[in-house]
Parts: structure tokens; C-alpha cells; sequence
């Protein structure tokens, strides 16, 4: 048995917030920060033996020269180079293999072989030892390079952009450049490949396990249901382990022929170039406004990259398709082929860069019409999606317009750039809004409820984001127990699959599921008291009908009673548009000396449905907007111009923000219930905070000192050259 | 890794001899060799401990300081009289990477810490400092952490310490023990060696020479300043920085040293920049001056050009910082 629901249409029942809503610290807290929570690499079965991945230094045919004489080095078991072997991680949610293959390296970095031996040292050293040879290739790796086949540009086009260009009272016409990013996630990628006859287990690091599932099967040639995965705790992935990479089909091929348990963790040097990057854009931006600010024609055109055969397009148009009403829209998506290592899915794909551009250049033509930026938002908020014409699902970015201006006090902001001066240090404020598509996918759990409480079981991933806790509190709520009395088993594919970590769909859609475990339980328990599911009460043990209640364990009786709840989405995304919105305001000190930025404050307004849980809600908004500060000041992913190799792989070289680039964050989250999103009216909150946090910190820098970062990063030489 | 021996002697002796032996390196706090080892950047088949030696100790030494080698970066920033009388060299240790890395950090470690150049750290590219003769993949790469004073064409590798260019600008001297056990004494300003056609050859020591100190003369001047530019608030590598000990004298520059990182392939002084500053009265136009003195023939590539005007605004304001 099992409750199925495919959302076509809005939820008219209620929730219930006891547990649910209430901030609570996380299950696992405890546990990560006493380092307790283990691992894919912490594991060490017996016979455990270690494999290293060897990179290829150029493109074209591989050679590995001196083989045998790795293969003799002491400790060293073998060196595999198989065909089987993937080319870079595979896509978010692809759930088949990548592009396989070893006898030709498509990109600088790519992995070829895998060494394993007996130590760690043994096999990284023999690693480092073989001699890998790249011939008969020199492909293209600049973007704005190649020509754009047919197949990779899509277009949309409405009413007649030029026309209502020339017409504007108002027009801006910018290009705007994004370079390479990485997730950087604090665990390096890492598996742990054993097999037991047929059955392969391999312990990894991964955010869907699905998928991952099919994808590890499809790699090797065998059964998905010969593959376990285990997951349970994940040291973030931010997209980069969305689908599988390099190290687990290495570590199961060589496990296999080895008849030993095999660990593969990729160096951290391999982890920014293996997996996938954000891809590079080049966005040029046309906007055509009357003389109140009201848009008339919308152009966004984006040039991004990727390897031959993905499928993946850095979707860098996603917001702009629903952001602002414009009755003339032109927007144009282009993918180059080169090769530069695979870009895919890095936190909140799209919108990330796309309205980090876009918020700039709304901030442009702010200043050009002349008004203040909230209001120029404030005057373009569409009624309906302005391309598919359906209604909103529920649309606050008005609200979180008004509320994050009054937190911020940007009434008290100069128009004007370079009226505040403290010191050398030029002090400004920017603003932004932020925009997120809402996304469902099909996620399945299971509950089982006895006298003693509850255990919830899905295949779902906790990779830091708080995973645990809700489902939790979810199923507590459902049931009527405290947060203790629910146990959460996650990460392992032999629970229910659940709908994986990502694209912040994770808390709504598994917990939907769960939810619907629930309803099943509590089908059966109204069953026992013979009433009908909706007169149940259940609270701290009892069970409540009308005026009637029993003790739940008089009523379960020794017995276990197990939901199985299903949910997939369905019309509901035709009938409505679904999406989060936010208001980012950020001030920043600007050095006239050095050009060095140093943000000063943030404060971030956003609305994205029920709110399951204020503390881990605030933290993936502050997560967001800290990323923001990173793309908009220190992150970039430099290839080399001569081979697209990533030249800055570690994190000495990789800037991401450290504590002292991040002042205390004030983040509201509104409250808001979107009864199309299911039965929690929740919807995604993992990335909204980064979609539009950087523009405000660039705009900012513009109001702060006068001047204009088109590039990003806006590291000190870039904003040096434009001070006198 | 490679493998290697590793022995943490406790005299001196023992250690020099150690140290002596073929294919022998010292360690510090190991907080550069370790990750170059690891790397294979670096694979010394010997690896020798010296922090066990007694070289721990901050010692007077008639007004000035003897800095023993293995004294970390977090103590010697700490140190009372540091603090006092070398604000600069306490400034420039807590510019530079981070409050863990500075407990281990030692000071002969520091001076003598490696390049971040990306190319020298990666043996898949091209580096004349790896591997003499190769070639060097940093021209026509990807330069921003480069030098644009002293390369040559074989190499551009920026030494990334801030220690040591608080130091220079403090008329350090280092005091270096020989493997028969004889004692030298060299200035900073003649410690480091240009690359040339020699960019592995990076100090005037020679094989076995252990650092036991670094010894600080009186300070010559009593207004320091030390800034550091860097594309993130902390833990980040110097683009530019400027340190500067000056004194003034009824309104003239009496003393003037400074001292740059970001931009040499040593920590950089200039005689010429001191020697202008020194006896005059502080203007734009002077500072402005020094500037250009500063970075005559400076070798820039594309991606360093920024450092010529980054450089010159920030000496211009250290130094009214330092004469105010
Ligand atoms: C992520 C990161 C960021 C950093 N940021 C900065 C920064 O911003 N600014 C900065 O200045 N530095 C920075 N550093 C570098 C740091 O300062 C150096 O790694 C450190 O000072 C080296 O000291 P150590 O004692 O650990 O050296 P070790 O690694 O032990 O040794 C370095 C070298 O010195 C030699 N050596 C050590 N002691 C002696 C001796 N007594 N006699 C002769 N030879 C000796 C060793 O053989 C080796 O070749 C950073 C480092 C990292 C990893």
C-alpha cells in the first residue's frame, strides 16, 4: 500500500506547526562537529586498499609510457585504464553513464587511469610516477572562439525587441562576463567500492542516490539492483555531486578485479577539474523603459560552454523568462563546444549568473531613467508570467522589495554615487532582487510507526543543508511526537528513493513523501478508531476522535504500522508558475587607494513558501548570499588561454570568502503559504540567496564609488581602474 | 610522496650533519614543504627536523633582536618588544595566511618558503625552478601572483612572503651555520638571488647551510607602516604590499626604507627609492617620484600590469601615513 500523489492542482488542506516551523537545532550537529558522522572515506574494512587517479597533462590520444614500470614499484596492485572509465561527472539527475572512455583525453585533467596499491602514499606516489602522453590534439577552449552549431542555440522571441528598442524613451545595451566558479565543497569527492559476489556496495559522496544508482550500473554493464549506495552524510556538494564522478567507477572497476575493497579520493587538485564548473558567461543585455521605468523590450543573450556530448546548458535565461513584464522580449541562449573540463550544475544553475547580470543591468537603467532601483522593480513586478501568461503560484517579491528596503534603511541611501566618504574608503549601497524557479521532483519515503515512535526511510541525502531535521519534524508533526521521537535513517538505496539533494527541491518533495507516509499511518490509525483521517487528533501519545481517545500504543498494540508515501509533480506546473523571490541590499566600503571592496553589511528579505524550519531556512539564506559575495568579489575558476587547463586548483588560489569578508547578515524570511506546492506549501529555499546577492554588492560598489564592474570578478584591479 | 627518512636531531651538530647528507632538507613548521611534497614538487629523500634544536628563543642583542630560526610567525608577532620597536614586521607576520598557519610557521621557514607561481606547483606544466632548462609555462599563462621586478626571462615566480619584506626594510641579517660548523652572517638585501638563467638557485646558501637566527638591528626609524593589498580580506597573498621604517628629522625624511612584496621575485627594496626619500621634505611630487623610480623597466605581462599604478598609490600612501 501507499499514498500516491501527483501535484495537479492547489492543496486545500491545513498544516498543522508544532514541530514543523519551529527552529531546532540539527540532528546531526552533534555529531559533525564531535566528528562522529562518518564519512564514504572514513570507513577502513579489512583488506581496505587505495587508488589514485592519474590526470591526463594534455588533450588527444593517451599513451601510458612507463606502465610496466609502475605496475613494479612496490605496494603498487595495478594500473587500470578501462574503457569503462568515465570522461567527467555525469550530469544532475542523468541517471545513465557519461561519456566513457580513456584512449583519448578530451580536456586538460581529465582522468585516465587509476592507480592502486596498498597505501595511500604508495599510490599517489606510483600515480605521480606514470608518465602520460597526449597526442594528436588541439582543441578549441575559448568560447568566444568556436561557431555555434544550430542544436546549441534556443531562442525566445515575442513582439519585436529592435523596434521597441528605438522606441524606448529609455535604453541600455551592456555585455557582462562571468567567469568559471566551482562548488568547493569542503569533502573531496570520495568512494569506497566493495563487492559481495554480483552485488557491488560502494560508500560515496553523492546528492541523489537515485540516480547515482542507475548511473554506477550503467557505467559498469550491471543490474541497478546489484548496487547499493551509501551516503548518509555528505560534506556539502552544491551540485558537483549530483551525479557520479571519476573516483566511484574507478574504485568498483578495480575492486572488482582486485577482489578488494578499493578507496578512491580524489585530490583536491582533481576536485576543480573532474567535476563539474558553473560554465563561464558572456551576457549581453538590452533593456528599453519609458520614462516611469516601465520595461518595453527585454534582450538577453548568453554565451556559455561546454564539452562535446552534455547535455548541460548553464541555463543563464531561467529568470529572466518570469522576472519583469516586457511586451517585446528577445532571449538567446548559445552553448560553445570546447574543452575545457565539463561544466554542469554548480548552486542554483541559471539564475546564479544569469540574474546577477540581469540585476546589474536593472541598475543601470535605474540611473539612466532616474529613478531609485526599488521603485524600477517595484514598477516591472508582472501580473502573470509574462511569457506563458498563467498566474503566479504566489509572487512576494513586492513584499520583500518593502521589507528588506526598511531593514536596510535605504531611504537614507545617496542616488547619487560618491556622496559618502569615510576616510579613503568610499561607502555605498546596491540592491537586488532575487528570483528562483521552484522545482518538484518524484520522491518516495517510507515511515514506520510503533509505540516507541517513529523511523523515517528514504534514499534521500543530508549534504549539510538540514535534511535530517526536517524530515523529522515533518513526520512528528504528521504523527503527533516530538522531534526525539522520529529516528531519520537517509543515504542508503535500499530505503525508498527519495529525490535527492539539489536544485533546492529536497525539503518539498521528500518531505512530501514523508508527509504522505504519514497520511497512510494515519489512515490506519482513524481506521482503528473508526473515524475518518480527518477527525484525527494525535498528540504525545494519544490518539483523539471527536471526544473519544486511546493510547497510541493501545491502539497499535504491539504492532508496527508502515506508510509508504509517493509524490511526482504534475499539472501544477503547466497551470501556475512556481518561483521564490528576495530583495538583497548590501552596503560596501570601496578603498580610493587600493580598489580593495569590503562588504559592511547585508541584509536579505526573501519568500519561498512555508518555512519548515527558521534555523536551517536562515542558514542556506545566508549560505546563498555569501556565495553571492564570493562571485561577486573573490571567485574565479582561471584556465590556462593556451589549454584550458584550471590553473588555480586549490583553495589557497580559489578565492572563496573567509569569515573575515562576511559581516553579520540580517535575513527575513516572509511568511508565505503556496498551496500549489503540495500539502507543505513549502517550497525551495537552498539557493535563492544567491540568485541577485552579487548584483547588489557590484551596484553597490557603482553607488559607493562611480564605478561600473561589468566583469566579474570585481577584484581590486578591476575596480582600481576605474578610480582616478 | 615520495618516501623519505626523517630524523629530529636535538644538537645542532647532529642536525648540520644531517643536513649535510645527500638529497637532505630541513623542516620548519612544514607548512610549504609538506604540501610541495606532496605535491612531488619537492621529494627530499631526508628529511630533517630542526625545531628541537633550541632555536625558539627571541633574544636582546645589544638594541637589537636575535630571532631564533624555529621561532613561529604567531610568537614572534606577539612578542612584547616586537610589538614596540618592529610594529612593522608584527604588522606584515599577521598580514600573512592564517592564525593556524602561523602557529606553525617558523621563521627561517618563512624566508625561505617557495613561490605560489601555479605553474611551478603543477608537474605538468613547464618550470625552469623545477626542473632547470624546461622552460617556464608562467609566460603567456596565467599571471596575476607574478613578479614584475627582477625576472628574467627564464622565470617571474613572486616570492609571496610578508615576513620578510617587514624585514628587509629592518636591515635584517641572517645568521647561517655551516656544515663544518662555521658561523656567517648575511643582510637580507644580499640573502635572496635574482632568477637570471638560474631560477632554481633562489638564496646564496649552500648545501647543509642550516639558518639558526635572524638578527634585527636597533630600529632606524620610528614611524612603520606596513600594508598589505589582497583580493580578500585575510588569508590571501599579497598582490601588493609596502612596508616602512622611516624617521623624520625637523620636518625631513632622516631615514627611509621601504620595502615591497606583491612585485619582486624577492622581497624588493630599492636603494635608489630610499636614497631619493631620505633627507628631503615629504610632497606628492616626491612620492610620486619614488613611484616611478620604483618600477622603471618593470616587466609587465598581461595579467600583472595592474601592479605598476596598484604599487605606486599604495607607497604614496604609506608613506604620508608613515610622515603624518
Ligand atoms: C594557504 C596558505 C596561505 C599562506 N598565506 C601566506 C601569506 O599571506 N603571507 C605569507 O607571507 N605567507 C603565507 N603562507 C606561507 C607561510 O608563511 C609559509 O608556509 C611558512 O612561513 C613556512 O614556514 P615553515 O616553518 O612551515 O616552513 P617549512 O615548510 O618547514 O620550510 C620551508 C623551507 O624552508 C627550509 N627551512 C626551514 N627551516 C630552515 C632552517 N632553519 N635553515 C634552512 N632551511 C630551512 C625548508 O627546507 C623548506 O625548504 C601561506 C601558506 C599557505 C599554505
Amino acid at each position: 500500500m501507499s499514498v500516491q500523489l501527483k501535484v495537479d492542482d492547489r492543496d486545500t488542506g491545513e498544516v498543522t506547526q508544532n514541530v514543523l516551523g519551529r527552529d531546532t537545532e540539527r540532528r546531526d550537529a552533534r555529531q559533525k562537529v564531535t566528528g562522529r558522522a562518518t564519512y564514504a572515506a572514513e570507513i577502513r574494512p579489512e583488506g581496505l586498499v587505495h587508488g589514485a587517479l592519474v590526470r591526463a597533462p594534455g588533450m588527444g590520444r593517451v599513451e601510458l609510457a612507463n606502465r610496466a614500470e609502475v605496475e613494479a614499484m612496490p605496494g603498487v596492485l595495478m594500473v587500470l585504464s578501462d574503457a569503462r572509465m568515465i570522461r567527467n561527472a555525469a550530469q544532475g539527475a542523468a541517471g545513465e553513464a557519461p561519456v566513457q572512455g580513456v584512449e583519448t583525453a578530451a580536456y586538460v585533467g581529465q582522468p585516465v587511469a587509476l592507480v592502486v596499491a596498498e597505501s595511500f602514499e604508495a599510490a599517489a606516489h606510483a600515480a605521480r610516477t606514470l608518465t602520460v602522453t597526449c597526442e594528436g590534439a588541439s582543441n578549441e577552449i575559448d568560447p568566444e572562439k568556436v561557431e555555434i552549431a544550430e542544436d546549441d542555440t534556443d531562442e525566445t522571441a515575442q513582439g519585436d525587441l529592435e523596434a521597441a528598442l528605438r522606441e524606448a524613451r529609455h535604453e541600455i545595451d551592456r555585455t557582462y562576463t562571468t567567469p568559471s566558479m566551482h562548488s568547493a565543497a569542503m569533502e573531496p569527492h570520495a568512494a569506497l567500492a566493495e563487492w559481495d559476489g554480483a552485488r557491488l556496495t560502494v560508500r560515496a559522496s553523492l546528492q541523489m542516490l537515485r540516480y547515482n544508482r542507475a548511473e554506477i550500473a550503467d557505467c559498469l554493464g550491471i543490474d541497478t539492483e546489484n548496487v547499493r549506495l551509501l551516503s548518509p552524510f555528505v560534506g556539502g556538494g552544491f551540485g558537483s555531486k549530483l551525479g557520479i564522478s571519476a573516483e566511484a567507477v574507478a574504485a568498483a572497476l578495480a575492486a572488482r578485479e582486485l577482489g578488494r575493497p578499493v578507496r578512491v579520493v580524489q585530490h583536491r587538485r582533481s576536485v576543480f577539474e573532474v567535476n563539474t564548473r558553473r560554465s563561464e558567461t558572456t551576457q549581453r543585455i538590452r533593456l528599453g523603459a519609458d520614462a516611469e521605468g516601465r520595461l518595453d523590450a527585454i534582450g538577453h543573450e548568453a554565451l556559455v560552454s561546454n564539452l562535446p556530448e552534455e547535455d548541460f546548458s548553464e541555463p543563464v535565461l531561467q529568470g529572466t523568462h518570469f522576472a519583469y513584464a516586457a511586451r517585446n522580449r528577445l532571449l538567446v541562449q548559445r552553448t560553445a563546444r570546447i574543452h575545457r573540463p565539463a561544466a554542469g550544475s554548480v548552486r542554483a544553475p541559471g539564475e546564479a549568473v544569469g540574474i546577477t547580470a540581469f540585476e546589474i543591468a536593472m541598475d543601470e537603467l535605474a540611473d539612466e531613467v532616474g529613478i531609485d532601483p526599488v521603485e524600477l522593480r517595484l514598477a516591472n513586478i508582472p501580473e502573470k508570467d509574462p511569457e506563458s501568461d498563467v498566474p503566479f503560484s504566489s509572487h512576494m517579491l513586492a513584499e520583500t522589495l518593502h521589507d528588506g528596503a526598511a531593514r536596510f534603511g535605504w531611504a537614507d541611501r545617496p542616488r547619487a554615487a560618491r556622496q559618502r566618504r569615510e576616510g579613503e574608503w568610499w561607502i555605498g549601497s546596491g540592491m537586488a532582487a532575487c528570483f528562483r524557479v521552484n522545482m518538484m521532483m518524484p520522491a518516495e519515503a517510507r515511515v514506520r510507526l510503533t509505540a516507541d515512535g517513529a523511523i523515517v526511510e528514504t534514499d534521500m541525502t543530508d549534504i549539510g543543508t538540514g535534511s535530517y531535521s526536517i524530515l523529522g519534524q515533518i513526520a512528528a508533526e504528521a504523527l503527533g511526537l516530538t522531534a526525539e521521537g522520529v529516528e531519520v535513517r537517509l543515504g542508503d538505496t535500499d530505503f525508498p528513493p527519495g529525490s535527492g539533494s539539489g536544485g533546492s527541491f529536497g525539503a518539498a518533495s521528500t518531505g512530501t513523501a514523508v508527509w504522505l507516509a504519514c497520511a497512510e499511518i494515519r489512515t490506519a490509525l482513524a481506521g482503528r478508531m473508526d473515524c475518518e483521517p480527518g477527525e484525527l487528533t494525535l498528540r504525545e501519545g494519544t490518539v483523539q476522535c471527536g471526544n473519544r481517545s486511546r493510547p497510541l500504543a493501545e491502539l497499535l498494540n504491539g504492532e508496527t504500522l508502515t506508510g509508504h508515501g509517493e509524490v511526482e509533480p504534475g499539472k501544477a506546473e503547466d497551470k501556475v508558475r512556481q518561483a521564490t523571490f528576495g530583495a538583497c541590499f548590501a552596503e560596501v566600503a570601496v578603498s580610493d587607494v587600493t580598489g580593495e571592496t569590503r562588504l559592511r553589511r547585508m541584509v536579505g528579505s526573501f519568500a519561498a513558501g512555508r518555512i519548515l524550519n527558521p534555523r536551517t531556512a536562515r542558514s542556506q539564506a545566508q549560505g546563498g548570499m555569501i556565495w553571492g559575495t564570493g562571485m561577486a568579489l573573490t571567485e574565479a575558476l582561471l584556465h590556462d588561454r593556451r589549454d584550458g587547463h584550471v590553473v588555480n586548483r586549490d583553495l589557497a588560489e580559489y578565492h572563496l570568502p573567509v569569515h573575515a569578508d562576511i559581516p553579520e547578515m540580517d535575513i527575513a524570511l516572509l511568511e508565505e503559504s503556496d498551496p500549489w506546492a503540495g500539502p507543505l506549501h513549502a517550497k525551495g529555499i537552498g539557493e535563492l540567496g544567491i540568485c541577485g546577492s552579487g548584483a547588489a554588492v557590484i551596484n553597490a560598489i557603482h553607488n559607493a564609488c562611480g564605478v561600473r564592474v561589468r566583469d566579474l570578478p570585481a577584484t581590486p584591479d578591476r575596480v582600481l581602474g576605474g578610480l582616478s | 610522496m615520495r618516501p623519505f627518512d626523517f630524523t629530529r636531531p636535538d644538537d645542532l651538530e647532529g642536525a648540520c650533519a644531517a643536513g649535510f647528507t645527500e638529497g637532505a632538507t630541513f623542516i620548519g613548521g612544514g607548512t610549504n614543504l609538506i604540501d610541495l611534497m606532496k605535491l612531488e614538487v619537492m621529494a627530499p629523500a631526508h628529511v630533517v627536523d630542526v625545531t628541537r634544536l633550541g632555536l625558539d628563543r627571541i633574544e636582546d642583542e645589544g638594541d637589537g633582536l636575535n630571532i631564533g630560526a624555529t621561532v613561529r610567525n604567531a610568537d614572534l608577532a606577539a612578542d612584547p618588544r616586537v610589538r614596540r620597536r618592529y610594529p612593522v614586521l608584527s604588522r606584515a607576520l599577521l598580514a600573512g595566511a592564517s592564525g593556524q598557519l602561523r602557529n606553525r610557521a617558523t621563521t627561517a621557514g618563512n624566508l625561505l618558503q617557495r613561490t605560489r607561481c601555479p605553474y611551478f606547483q603543477d608537474r605538468d606544466s613547464a618550470c625552469n625552478k623545477r626542473t632547470p632548462g624546461a622552460g617556464c609555462a608562467a609566460l603567456g599563462g596565467e599571471v596575476r601572483n607574478h613578479a614584475i621586478l627582477g625576472t628574467s626571462e627564464h622565470c617571474i615566480a613572486l616570492h609571496p612572503s610578508d615576513m620578510a619584506v617587514a624585514m628587509r626594510a629592518l636591515d635584517a641579517e641572517i645568521e647561517v651555520r655551516d656544515p663544518e660548523g662555521g658561523m656567517r652572517s648575511m643582510d637580507l638585501d644580499h640573502f635572496y638571488r635574482l632568477p637570471r638563467d638560474t631560477p632554481h638557485i633562489e638564496t646564496r646558501l649552500e648545501p647543509g647551510d642550516l639558518i639558526t637566527s635572524v638578527r634585527l638591528p636597533a630600529p632606524k626609524g620610528d614611524r612603520q607602516i606596513y600594508r598589505k593589498v589582497r583580493d580578500r580580506a585575510s588569508y590571501a597573498f599579497a598582490l601588493v604590499s609596502v612596508a616602512a621604517v622611516l624617521r623624520m628629522e625637523g620636518g625631513k625624511i632622516a631615514h627611509a626604507a621601504v620595502a615591497f612584496g606583491g612585485i619582486g621575485t624577492e622581497p624588493w627594496r630599492d636603494i635608489e627609492v630610499d636614497a631619493m626619500l631620505t633627507g628631503e621634505t615629504p610632497s606628492d611630487s616626491l612620492f610620486d617620484k619614488a613611484g616611478e623610480v620604483l618600477v622603471q623597466g618593470a616587466d609587465v605581462q598581461d595579467g600583472t600590469a595592474f601592479k605598476v599604478p596598484l604599487v605606486q598609490r599604495v607607497l604614496k600612501d604609506v608613506l604620508w601615513r608613515a610622515v603624518a
